[in-house]
């Protein structure tokens, strides 16, 4: 960590260095956001495994979920990573104003993936793609797991767009000052990071597995 | 523009790239390399993610070790798994 970067903050306990606290900060989050590859890895790990066991029954599955919806969504998140990423570089910069403008734009796009995702399950389900109770037939195992990542995607989304809100507030207001404070917005920037790599890997796993 | 907003410009470019090379080896008849394609995409749109946006390019060699490191445990996770479907046969 460069003396740079931290050049201004507010020294905490029981830091002896400001380096050494943005070291810290960086530590934290990165070893939580460790603990939910663990968890969305297993859910991973369960449909490679189904897939794996019963070839064909995945792709069968799959091939019924909406593609265009899917890839769009991509787009969308890939996109509000980069206006996360471009708030982090204003803050560092001391924009304040352009730090809430992007992250705005983020919530923007990650309220627009959760829209999508509405309709699209909205789909699923008029077209009798939903999740099974008991004993699942292979294709119905890929379904449900299915409606379990996405789901799960969708909360930590959901928390994603409240973080980034609270902050573009909280920036708005001059309650978090930048660029002295912007660890703040980096540390929302990461959350934010990572659920766009969870759906870098769910999407594969679930709309891409074709003949 | 400034080195650092080209910089995220062109990761994200990439980021499309690599979106556009998967869904179209979806799409096209090219047999069983297309699972290979789809999870060597989702590697590197992973990397570029955490290395450029995640800033693990600007951090201590101990830092990027604590952020990668469960996927250290994935892999032994998924090993685990395999080991078990494939030697039962099913």
């Amino acid at each position: 960590m460069s003396e740079a970067a931290s050049k201004g903050v507010t020294l905490e306990e029981p830091f002896a260095r400001r380096d050494q606290q943005r070291e810290a900060d960086f530590l934290g989050m990165y070893l939580f956001l460790a603990s939910e590859i663990m968890l969305f890895g297993g859910v991973i790990a369960l449909l490679f495994a189904d897939r794996f066991r019963h070839p064909g029954a995945a792709e069968q599955a799959a091939a019924r979920l909406n593609l265009m919806i899917g890839t769009a969504n991509t787009v969308i998140l890939l996109t509000s990573s980069l206006f996360v990423a471009l708030a982090v570089a204003a803050a560092r910069a001391g924009k304040a104003r352009a730090v809430t403008g992007w992250l705005i734009g983020a919530s923007l796009l990650g309220l627009a993936f959760l829209g999508l995702k509405g309709v699209e399950y909205a789909e699923d389900l008029a077209e009798g793609i939903r999740p099974i109770l008991g004993r699942a037939t292979p294709g119905a195992l890929f379904i449900n797991l299915y409606f379990t990542a996405t789901a799960l995607h969708a909360i930590h989304l959901t928390v994603g767009i409240g973080l980034m809100g609270w902050s573009a507030a909280r920036v708005g207001r001059g309650r978090v000052k930048v660029p002295n404070q912007s660890i703040v917005i980096e540390m929302t920037g990461l959350y934010w990071h990572f659920v766009d790599v969870v759906w870098v890997f769910l999407f594969p796993f679930l709309y891409l597995p074709r003949h | 523009m400034g080195k650092e907003t080209a910089t995220l410009l062109l990761t994200w470019a990439a980021l499309m790239a690599l979106l556009a090379i998967t869904v179209a080896a979806a799409l096209l008849p090219i047999g069983p390399v297309k699972g290979a394609i789809n999870i060597g995409a989702a590697l590197a749109k992973a990397a570029l993610i955490y290395w450029v946006f995640m800033h693990l390019k600007e951090v201590s060699g101990f830092l990027r070790i604590a952020a990668v490191g469960a996927v250290v445990w994935i892999v032994i996770l998924g090993t685990m798994t395999f080991t078990d479907i494939v030697s039962r046969g099913g």
